[in-house]
């Protein structure tokens, strides 16, 4: 049996079964790891054989002497009568912007590399007390900021499973592509704009932003604070419902962590979908792009292949007792990335001002006059360059000056966003959705140092997701098949504020439908040669 | 091309105000890329707000916790905190005097 074909269900059921001891589990998934993932990210990374150069390169830090005292504890509660967890030895890895304690958190940036918190973040406190082990932590774009992983300070960055010339997507690339690799079977990410969605859809696995709120953001080192989501990665619907179960829920040490009661995820995966009402909106049939001498917005068509995708998960879905309404507005969706442009720097802004070479992390080396210099200098050899163009122009759009005419009007741009999904979840309104269903993205995963560099153009690559971080509600990745060169294809579920059952259990629908599809069959270039168990 | 829609003196100013120092390379990219963003993100000007729409802080207003009471609570193991500042002596993190302070 090869144990990290298993899904994070199957695992927990084979641990609590004693089947399958949780210790093996950490040796099977370190095999894996060292057999696909060639060298970690590093500071300083050297150059790379062609064979590295086909390798994944998730991780940045392997906490193996955790996993194994997690592993331990596991297989001495079993043994012992004990209850392990939802999660009971389940392999799991953990995006590098999570606090854990005493190991490396560092966001993937030289200005942290160094940092050891003295906490551990509450979603991965819950994950662990629920039988997850930890086997190290994942790269990313650096402090997120990034839609391929290539702007990370820990080279090599991350390279896409299904053929690794190709971006993995990002932030959360290390979780999408540790994932996709059978590196692990869960891995903890972070959405802000799209950033669990994005890689999981270019990587072919289930990636979930759950509502704002859903999930705390305690120990999670802060990129935009209104718009921040911890979330699961996963290899299908039941494991995201899972792990999204075991971390939900109030957390009294983050405010802004709802109190509402969180809902039975994998009871909602019993239920068909005969009679959901599931909408498509022409709005996300187009990318929307400015001229960059006017401003203008113009249109250019998503990929066919993934619009082709949608529409076949579509008639699938009716096929199974879904009530499919065409022509749903969105109008807003269009404006989802210029709002993003300003809102998300601002909060970055002022998120990294903290990052000051005093309390913790990086300090210039060099003799520095006074402790403004000292501010500088630090800050200027401990950035990269996506993080020092998010300060300014954060800064700048927030001026008091151009405040009124950038940042007061994106929070007004927001509400109209947030407007669009009320009006089509409005359960007395014209549409009574229960779920949108859209691409993920408007084409399928881009070949490394093909955008990187073209600041605009990479954020773009998140407008088919980023109104549903604006607008605060949950959103789902699902795979939706293969483009014409072999490369993942993801749709979208969009679901109302808390309704997570709610597309968790159309996702899960999908899945069941399409189990017997050719392309769930194809396997992810570094696995390929494995026989499937 | 695209059109500049900040100068190259506010460029700077914003930097000093950002606490960064850039080289010239970097300074040229982030001038042009952070051109580009402006580009983009005028496309809000363009747009007509409906009468009375009230700013988002959040898409979706939770309700979170009540904030905790305002009382010291100690951290189990402070040092730890200490420790990590990059020069500290006697339990207190050094830093440089600030200009012209005596």
């Amino acid at each position: 049996m090869n144990l990290t074909q298993l899904s994070a269900f199957e695992t927990a059921q084979k641990i609590r079964s004693g089947e399958v001891k949780a210790i093996e589990i950490v040796q099977s998934a370190l095999a894996q790891i060292k057999k696909v993932d060639g060298v970690s990210g590093s500071l300083e990374p050297g150059l790379l054989s062609p064979e590295e150069e086909k390798k994944v390169h998730a991780f940045i830090q392997l906490t193996e002497d955790l996993a194994i005292r997690q592993a331990e504890k596991v297989d001495w509660m079993i043994a012992n009568g004990e209850e392990p967890g939802l999660l009971a030895g389940v392999p799991l890895s953990v995006k590098d912007i999570f606090c854990v304690e005493g190991t490396n958190t560092t966001a993937a940036s030289k200005i942290i590399a160094n940092f050891v918190p003295p906490y551990t973040a509450t979603a991965v406190e819950r994950l662990t007390a629920a039988g997850a082990l930890v086997l190290g932590k994942v790269n990313l774009d650096e402090f997120t900021f990034g839609s391929s992983n290539e702007s990370s300070a820990f080279q090599p960055a991350t390279n896409n499973p299904w053929q690794t010339e190709y971006v993995p997507g990002g932030s959360s690339g290390g979780s999408a592509a540790s994932v996709a690799a059978q590196e692990v079977a869960l891995s903890l990410g972070t959405d802000t704009g799209g950033s669990i969605r994005q890689p999981a859809a270019f990587c072919g696995v289930v990636g979930m932003k759950p509502s704002y709120g859903r999930v705390s953001r305690l120990g999670l080192i802060a990129f935009a604070s209104s718009l921040d989501c911890p979330g699961p990665v996963a290899r299908d619907v039941r494991d995201a419902a899972l792990m999204l179960q075991v971390m939900a829920g109030n957390d009294p040490k983050d405010s802004t962590s709802s109190t509402k009661p969180v809902d039975n995820y994998l009871a909602a995966l019993e239920q068909d979908v005969k009679g959901l009402r599931i909408g498509l909106s022409p709005d996300y049939e187009a990318l929307y792009y400015p001229d960059m001498e006017s401003g203008e917005l113009y249109s250019q068509p998503i990929q066919k292949e993934v619009h082709d995708a949608v529409l076949q998960a579509a008639e699938w879905l009716a096929k199974a007792g879904a009530e499919i309404i065409e022509n749903v507005p969105l109008p807003n969706t269009r404006y989802g990335i210029p709002t993003y442009f300003v809102i998300s720097r601002v909060e970055a802004a002022s998120n990294l001002h903290r990052f000051d070479g005093v309390k913790y992390g990086y300090r210039t080396p060099e003799d520095v006059g006074d402790l403004i210099e000292l501010y500088r200098r630090s800050r200027a050899e401990g950035f990269g360059l996506e993080p020092k163009l998010r300060i300014l122009m954060g800064m700048y759009v927030s001026a008091a000056e151009h405040a009124s005419a950038y940042y007061q009007k994106a929070l007004k741009v927001r509400s109209m966003i947030r407007n669009d999904f009320d009006q089509v979840f409005d359960p007395h309104g014209e549409h009574q959705l229960d779920a949108l269903l859209t691409p993920t993205t408007a084409t399928t995963a881009f070949k490394r140092k093909a955008v990187y560099g073209n600041s605009v153009l990479m954020q773009y690559s998140d407008q088919m997701t980023v109104t549903s971080n604006h607008a605060g509600v949950p959103a789902l990745t699902l795979p939706g098949g293969l483009d014409e060169n072999g490369l993942p294809i993801g749709i979208q579920l969009i679901g109302n504020d808390f309704r997570e059952d709610m597309i968790l259990r159309i996702g899960n629908a999908y899945e069941q439908i399409t189990a017997d599809e050719a392309w769930r069959k194809v396997r992810p270039q570094v696995l390929q040669g494995e026989v499937i168990a | 091309m695209t059109t500049k829609r900040i100068s190259t003196e506010l460029f700077e100013k914003l930097v000093s105000l950002a606490a960064l120092e850039l080289t010239a390379e970097e300074s040229a990219y982030l001038f042009e890329e952070m051109n580009h963003q402006l580009t983009s993100v005028e496309a809000l000007s363009k747009i007509p707000l409906p009468e009375g729409t009230q700013p988002s802080l959040h898409g979706l207003d939770c309700l979170g916790s009540a904030p905790r009471l305002d009382e010291w609570q100690p951290f189990p193991n402070p040092k730890v905190i200490i420790a990590l500042a990059p020069e500290t002596e006697n339990d207190m993190i050094v830093v440089p005097d600030v200009k012209g302070a005596k």
